[in-house]
């Protein structure tokens, strides 16, 4: 039945074809799906436009503001059912399969062979950018989750080093609490409380324990004392929070930070666009570290532009979209503003801040390491039920309902087995 | 006099048929304006609950499929409803509409009654009165979501400002509680809805023919018994209208709970359309979703149908 649905969306989409092709040469236009409003995503976006602009496409915004995403996937979702496909949407990792599987995505491998994007993507990243054997969507870039970032003042007044196991950290976070300065920013918000935890969990178990509990989804794994181990370590971190911290927006955590009113907060490196609009420089404002016990690993989540199975008459200008999204000059001038790093590993760190270039140099070593690892709490460990069944959990933990680390993993175990 | 009659009767039947033509018009004119609406909610109302009924036993994901799969969304939803420790957000989710609509429904009723008796006292100043009670309603939920969870927010409304004032020892952090979240949502919803639930009652009050009371109280009827014996028994219509928009207000709840709480810590403040709009939309489960929508309005029904059967017969006799 998907199938006469697609066939018929297909049909659909080849009679309205017929009719654009009919009085109507190639759309110099390209319409783009995405909740890339905030400021700092805003300005990096523009630089897309720019480029496009120069090759004489226009460009249609289309944004969906709000909810991490949610509210465009629901749009999305909508414009697909109805057959109106945007040249392309910003997606995050398993919903670029699904969509993909409903066979609603185009084909952009001619371009990818004839640019060398097999080469330079992160093998990681093509899991989700390429389907089937054929590529349906362009990474824009990589954020990577494992980073603690400390506001320099405050680690100068407590006299704190550089922490290199979860012991130290814990030492760090009782100096700054002896300070008077909230030790942890964090929002209790689920997906911020699982981040962390994800970053827990490969400092506690290693990289292989991570892969096979976060990306395998290995029961043994999951119910392992490793895991229950992890669950104890995030009880003990937790208790550095301020008591107000439920429900904080992540900007608001990381604003705590920037004010030094907080030392340290758990994020992805999106917090460092926050840092870099308060105008604040890496080293002498603040300090971005691998989250202790996790170097030499990269845990990601990326960007994608998924890309839809337009028209033929749309087809030049999607691909023109695709081209400048994983240009040398883009990937740089983008992931500059955006504070992550590039999506392919041959570009050039010239532009970036001391943190940056850490990211970049980190990616490629992971990359060739074979210790790059989606992110369950983003969506790119595991598909989109199990991944919220897993920030159920992990939030239950935190706030109480679930209480004792034994009863998490078996309540994990339980959670993620529904989903599947 | 037979010149003058005869054109009379061969207008006649002329005469007869327009206007049967014009009544058959006339009669078929509500049903033609009617028909579009009609239509329409037969399509988009009942044809979408039949729909997501049939989406309810298939195992569509991120997209609708339509291969029956079996009960499977209820047998899981029927599991999760007895999962109280550590509690399933189904679980929770349902126990919170049980708190929330009891709470919103039974509160809204009682300080709306309360407050329309008060203002029926014939006080000065009701024009004034009156729509400060009522402009709540004209509020979204989302406005008041965000204007209560600032007042609520121990860091920056009621909690802090009573701290600067001196009494440091007042503690309110009810928002930031996982027991307590769902009382707050409670708070907001009878903020905005009792003053137009007052309204209504005060119309109730006027329409109450004064013959009856001054007959009640000429028979040496208290000001009490006046109330209880003879004008809330009279008010039993607008308890059935209050009650049906209260409780489809209840049940749809879903932007007071996002905006006021973001869904509360580690989701205890969820109701069952937020379970149903994450399962369907951001967790890519749409039969578990259409299944706990069919099992809301289910509920609904089970409340309201022979409610308004009762009243409505009753009505009728």
């Amino acid at each position: 039945m998907r199938k006469f649905m697609t066939t018929t969306a297909m049909a659909a989409l080849m009679v309205a074809g017929c009719g654009l092709a009919a009085h109507a040469e190639d759309v110099k236009e390209v319409q783009m799906l995405h909740w890339w409003t905030s400021g700092g995503e805003a300005a990096a976006l523009n630089v897309l436009k720019g480029d496009l602009a120069k090759e004489g496409f226009a460009w249609k915004d289309v944004p969906v503001a709000g909810g991490g995403g949610d509210a465009a996937m629901t749009a999305l979702k909508a414009m697909v059912a109805a057959g109106t496909y945007p040249t392309a949407s910003q997606m995050l990792g398993y919903t670029v399969l699904d969509y993909a599987a409903a066979g609603v995505m185009g084909d952009l491998t001619e371009t990818a062979v004839k640019e060398g994007w097999d080469k330079s993507v992160p093998a990681a990243l093509q899991k989700f950018s390429v389907y089937d054997g054929k590529w349906v969507a362009a990474p824009v870039n990589v954020h990577s989750v494992n980073w603690l970032w400390i506001n320099k003042a405050v680690m100068d007044k407590i006299g704190g080093t550089e922490p290199k196991t979860f012991e130290d950290l814990v030492a760090l976070l009782d100096k700054a609490k002896a300070a008077g300065v909230i030790p942890l920013a964090l929002g209790g918000q689920n997906w911020q409380e699982a981040t962390m935890f994800d970053s827990i969990v490969l400092s506690t178990g290693g990289p292989e324990f991570y892969k096979k509990a976060f990306n395998d989804l290995d029961e043994e794994s999951l119910k392992s004392d490793t895991m229950k181990k992890s669950f104890d370590n995030l009880a003990t971190i937790i208790k550095y929070v301020d008591p107000n911290f439920s429900g904080r927006d992540w900007n608001l955590a990381t604003a705590m930070v920037i004010k030094g009113d907080a030392l340290v907060q758990v994020m992805g490196d999106w917090a460092k666009g926050e840092f870099v609009a308060a105008k604040k420089t890496p080293d002498t404002d603040f300090l971005c570290y691998r989250f202790p016990g996790t170097d030499g690993s990269v845990i990601y989540n990326s960007d994608m532009f998924g890309m839809f199975n337009v028209p033929d008459d749309q087809k030049a200008a999607q691909v023109a979209l695709a081209t400048a999204t994983l240009s040398k000059s883009f990937q740089s001038a983008f992931n500059v503003v955006k504070g992550s790093v590039p999506a392919r590993t041959d570009v050039p760190d010239t532009d970036f801040d001391a943190c940056g270039k850490k990211g970049i140099a980190d990616l490629k070593a992971a990359n060739d390491g074979g210790t790059l690892f989606g992110s369950l709490a983003q969506g790119y460990g595991a598909p989109p039920a199990i991944a919220n069944a897993y920030k159920d959990v992990v939030s239950k933990f935190v706030h109480g309902q679930i209480k004792t680390s034994d009863e998490a993993v078996t309540e994990l175990v339980k959670a993620i087995d529904d989903a599947r | 006099m037979s010149t003058v009659t005869t054109p009379e009767i061969s207008l006649t039947p002329e005469r007869s048929t327009r206007t049967s033509l014009r009544s058959r018009l006339q009669d078929a004119l509500p049903k033609i304006v009617l028909a579009p609406s009609f239509v329409i909610t037969l399509v988009f109302v009942y044809g979408f609950i039949i729909w997501t009924g049939y989406l309810s036993f298939t195992n569509s994901k991120t997209f609708p499929s339509y291969a029956i799969t079996g009960a499977r969304a209820y047998q899981r939803l029927w599991r999760w409803t007895f999962e109280s420790d550590p509690p399933s957000s189904w679980y929770t989710s349902i126990t919170n509409m049980g708190i929330f609509g009891f709470l919103y429904i039974g509160i809204c009723l009682g300080l709306g009654l309360f407050l329309a008796i008060l203002l029926d006292q014939k006080i000065r100043g009701e024009g004034l009165l009156r729509p400060i009670y009522l402009y709540p309603m004209a509020l979204s939920f989302i406005v008041t979501g965000v204007a209560w969870k600032w007042f609520l927010d121990p860091g920056l409304g009621l909690e802090q400002t009573l701290h600067q004032w001196g009494w440091t020892s007042f503690h309110f952090d009810w928002i930031k509680n996982k027991d307590f979240v769902i009382y707050t949502v409670v708070i907001a919803g009878v903020w905005q809805a009792s003053g137009f639930v007052m309204a209504m009652f005060l119309a109730g009050l006027r329409g109450i023919d004064g013959e009856i009371m001054k007959a009640a109280q000429i028979d040496g009827a208290t000001t009490i018994q006046l109330y209880r014996r003879i004008i809330i028994p009279l008010l039993r219509p607008v308890f059935l209208s209050a009650f049906i928009v209260l409780a489809h207000m209840a049940i749809k709840s879903y932007d007071l709970v996002v905006a006021l709480t973001s869904g509360g810590p580690g989701g205890s403040a969820w109701l069952p359309s937020n379970f149903m709009y994450e399962y369907t939309f951001k967790r890519n489960e749409m039969a578990v979703g259409s299944a706990s929508a069919i099992i809301m309005l289910m509920t609904i029904s089970a409340i309201i149908v022979p409610y308004l059967y009762s009243e409505l017969r009753e009505k009728s006799r």
